[in-house]
């Protein structure tokens, strides 16, 4: 056991300041441990979201020494033993007190994306979908929605330009959905009209934070930004198009 | 207070809970085109729900052509030691295949046969690969497919907003009392019916793998309005939790390791469930290693390994070697996948596994063994319901999940939870919508919700009084000694007195500082219902003298004949106080014995 001091971000929307805490740190404690321990010793009403304390539902997203982390998988013994852990809300959203945020704009930025719209199945009832054509699908399905990607994305967090692109989490949502064997739905129009593919300039900061090491940019973002183009700025398919018929013919 | 100042929000059907049942409850009302509201005490998407890791069992012999409902219905009585209600069982085991070609229709994207369809693996106390599944995160899949359709269905979410209690009018269910988490200002719904999906309550006890969440919200509200809760004295401690290090102890590990190939070894290296199989599964296990692997490498004729037996053995087995000493260091088992598969192959079926592991405890699971031990983990007793409505004995209340009583029996098999969700959820979400036909929201009685407003206030207006999170961890002392894996009369007679110690505790505690996204203020409320749920556990354990599935007595050791002719009931009295009884249960329907008590050889025979 050994003590560490902590400093934690409370406050709300009106403002607010740094409180410092010490408290005992045990064997294989993470920081949301510390939290609880500051919480149930300390500052009984210092507000943090968790559920599943196992990396599962990414509800205890926050900085820590400026990270943004999942605090329920970041272990004391990463940091020096005379480090002090300074913990903040993510930035990008607006606080609603000490650690948690208003994450309701991600909620609205779902309901706006056509849902999933299957094929038919087959005689005997079943869709056949073969492995190798699901698992890129399955890669974008692992997102646990602990908006840390959101958090990082210079075009949310920087220039606010929550209007104009619906981040690296919905691109992905979009990706699993546009890359879904079954689906049927044509989302290309809107996803380079409203959601914003253009706006992303592939700096990768959102895969680097992903807990789930989802390769956003890479497998998500990218590829469909290559869709958008070859619907759009193609010569020769445009060309095609006008001639023959306004549905991309692929 | 003026209650005409107090938000109102109106539905026909208003669900309490947002995992796998509550959505797809609010689903089928949504799709029956009721003005449906849906209440989360988290964020959307979040529910414990997304921890289940191994997956959806459902009969639909992708695998394994032998399989049948009628064997997954005789699986499930047998898992549940004869005491689940065998119209549930035979609901849930006949409705389990299109509840999950359903998930696939919303865009759930499960691992695959080599012919294309949904693959099934094995787990404990299924006889054929059995369940749908996302490599270890199938749980994740079923909750993000539901989330994201049933935005589209017109449900009214209403996120991070705990429910306090019901309102009743004439003995009938009106609506009830909640508070928003980030205001700490309160809202009255009305509605026509109310659906609990509120799931277990394990929060009560200190080894759990339950979230801050599962603290009995449904088993208290529903107690409290005079429904009746049932077979709360079966509890499963799922057998491999993770016991090191102290901070993680109790996180879940999922039972797909053993069902992919892992074995439980003791500190000595002995494979030591060959010591522990039951004479009623005698015939269907592997009595040999030889024979165990040969299983593990697909041979149809072998028996299915030890380590498959049901969790409440396994459970049982653990403890007894640790108690022996044998355990492994930190007073565990090992569980060993690293010697019987292929990194690779870990990787792929166990993700999560490895992830978890590897971060929080410093192992790497394709390398070395895990230390596991018990853990408690899920609620097989609940809100007494009707078998095919899903309605409570109080009018206008259903439930469903995992706070819903008697599917399970004594002991539920791995598996059979998500797909009771997705059963069960959609029945309670029918039977609410036929339940209100012709009905009309009815009035609220000012002083019931003033009343149920002012108990909430009072925690944080009294000048001083117990801290509430050391509380909590006072009753899970009490819960983890007196009312643990292992019972006795005279522990849970000491644990019913020291529940009766935390009640007076509870009525006492204090939060400081405002309601606004307050901690100390959410968990000081949610103590009572924690102590009445395990009032409940206590209570019901102390009635059966008997030892089955999730429910063992030292003092009455072994299934008795008359265990299976009651269920313990629990309800609250004129005084105020908890009864519980032994209630006679119906013969068996003749049809369903027959298949439950059937050799397995002539099920399979009716296939197709």
């Amino acid at each position: 056991m050994a003590k560490r001091m902590f400093r934690v971000w409370r406050g709300d929307a009106d403002g607010g300041r740094f409180e410092e805490y010490t408290i005992d740190v045990d064997q294989g404690m993470v920081v949301l441990d510390c939290i609880h321990r500051i919480q149930a010793l300390h500052a009984t009403d210092l507000a943090c979201r968790w559920n599943c304390k196992a990396g599962k539902c990414g509800s205890c997203s926050m900085e820590i020494n400026g990270k943004p982390r999942l605090s329920c998988m970041t272990r004391m013994n990463t940091f020096a033993e005379d480090e002090v852990i300074t913990v903040q809300p993510i930035k990008t959203f607006p606080l609603i007190k000490d650690l948690v945020t208003d994450v309701s704009w991600n909620y609205e930025q779902n309901k706006r994306i056509a849902p999933f719209k299957p094929g038919k199945k087959n005689k005997d009832g079943n869709h056949v979908m073969y492995q190798r054509d699901v698992e890129r699908v399955q890669e974008f399905r692992k997102c646990i929605e602990c908006y840390l990607c959101q958090n990082v994305c210079h075009v949310l967090r920087d220039h606010d330009k929550k209007d104009k692109f619906v981040g690296p989490r919905f691109m992905i949502r979009l990706a699993s959905l546009e890359m879904h064997p079954l689906d049927t739905e044509d989302r290309i129009p809107k996803i380079k009209e409203e959601y914003g593919t253009g706006m992303c300039n592939i700096t990768k900061c959102c895969t680097q934070v992903c807990p789930e090491h989802i390769q956003i940019t890479d497998n998500g973002i990218i590829p469909l930004k290559e869709r958008v183009v070859s619907r759009y700025y193609d010569p020769i398919l445009a060309l095609w198009r006008k001639i023959f018929s306004k549905k991309d013919p692929s | 207070m003026n209650i005409s100042e107090i938000q109102t929000i109106e539905h026909d059907v208003l669900v309490v809970g947002a995992g796998g049942a509550g959505i797809r409850a609010a689903i089928e009302c949504a799709q029956q085109g009721l003005n449906t509201g849906m209440l989360s005490k988290s964020l959307l998407g979040k529910a414990h729900t997304v921890m289940a890791e191994g997956g959806m069992a459902a009969a639909l012999g992708n695998v394994d052509k032998r399989d049948n409902w009628k064997i997954h219905f005789r699986d499930t009585m047998r898992g549940g030691k004869f005491l689940s209600q065998w119209r549930m069982a035979e609901l849930h085991a006949q409705q389990a295949p299109d509840r999950v070609r359903e998930l696939e229709e919303w865009g759930a994207v499960f691992d695959r046969t080599p012919e294309g369809l949904i693959s099934q693996r094995n787990f404990g106390g299924h006889r054929y690969p059995r369940l749908a599944h996302v490599g270890d995160r199938t749980g994740l899949e079923m909750i993000r497919t539901l989330q994201d359709f049933c935005v589209h269905q017109g449900i009214h979410c209403h996120m991070e907003c705990t429910a306090l209690d019901l309102l009743l009018n004439d003995g009938e269910v009106c609506g009830l009392v909640a508070y928003w988490r980030e205001t700490g200002r309160f809202v009255i719904f009305r509605a026509k019916a109310v659906v609990f999906a509120t799931g277990g309550g394990g929060k009560a006890w200190k080894i759990t793998s339950n979230s801050w969440e599962y603290s009995g919200d449904g088993f208290g509200m529903a107690y409290r309005a005079g429904a009746e809760l049932i077979d709360m004295e079966f509890t499963q401690f799922h057998p491999t939790g993770m016991v090191w290090p102290p901070s993680v102890r109790g996180v879940l590990v999922t039972e797909g390791v053993r069902g992919d190939g892992g074995v439980l070894l003791n500190n000595k290296g002995e494979r030591f469930m060959f010591k522990y199989i039951p004479e009623r599964f005698a015939s269907e296990t592997a009595d040999s290693e030889e024979e165990a692997n040969r299983w593990l490498d697909g041979d149809k004729d072998a028996r299915r390994p030890p380590e498959l037996l049901t969790r409440d053995v396994v459970a049982k087995a653990i403890k007894k070697e640790v108690e022996e000493g044998r355990g492994s260091p930190h007073g565990g088992a090992f569980l060993d996948i690293a010697s019987r598969r292929p990194a690779e192959f870990i990787k792929k079926k166990l993700p999560s596994m490895y992830h978890q592991f590897k971060e929080l405890a410093e192992v790497d699971i394709t390398k070395e063994p895990m230390e596991v031990g018990p853990t408690l983990h899920y609620f097989m007793g609940g809100i007494r319901v009707d078998h095919d409505t899903q309605a409570s004995t109080v009018p206008g209340l259903f439930a469903c999940g995992e706070c819903a009583g008697g599917m399970h029996g004594a002991n539920r098999l791995g598996g059979n939870s998500l797909s009771d969700l997705l059963v069960f959820g959609k029945l309670a979400g029918a039977g609410a919508a036929n339940y209100i036909k012709g009905k009309s929201l009815k009035a609220v009685d000012e002083k019931q919700a003033t009343a149920i407003i002012r108990s909430a206030t009072d925690i944080l207006n009294r000048e001083e009084g117990p801290n509430p999170f050391l509380v909590h961890e006072d009753l899970q002392a009490v819960m983890q000694t007196n009312v643990g894996i292992v019972r006795t009369g005279e522990e849970l007679q000491k644990g019913i007195t020291e529940l009766q110690r935390l009640k007076d505790d509870a009525a006492k505690v204090k939060a400081h500082a405002t309601s606004q996204y307050n901690p100390g203020w959410n968990e000081a409320i949610d103590l009572s219902n924690l102590i009445v749920t395990a009032e409940a556990v206590a209570r019901s354990a102390l009635l059966r003298e008997e030892s089955r599935g999730g429910h063992t007595r030292v003092d009455f050791e072994g299934e008795r004949e008359e265990g299976l002719t009651y269920n313990v009931v629990v309800k609250r009295n004129a005084k105020g106080d908890m009864d519980a009884r032994r209630e006679k249960r119906p013969e068996p329907p003749k049809a369903l014995a027959d298949i439950a008590y059937a050799n397995l050889e002539d099920l399979e025979a009716q296939n197709g």
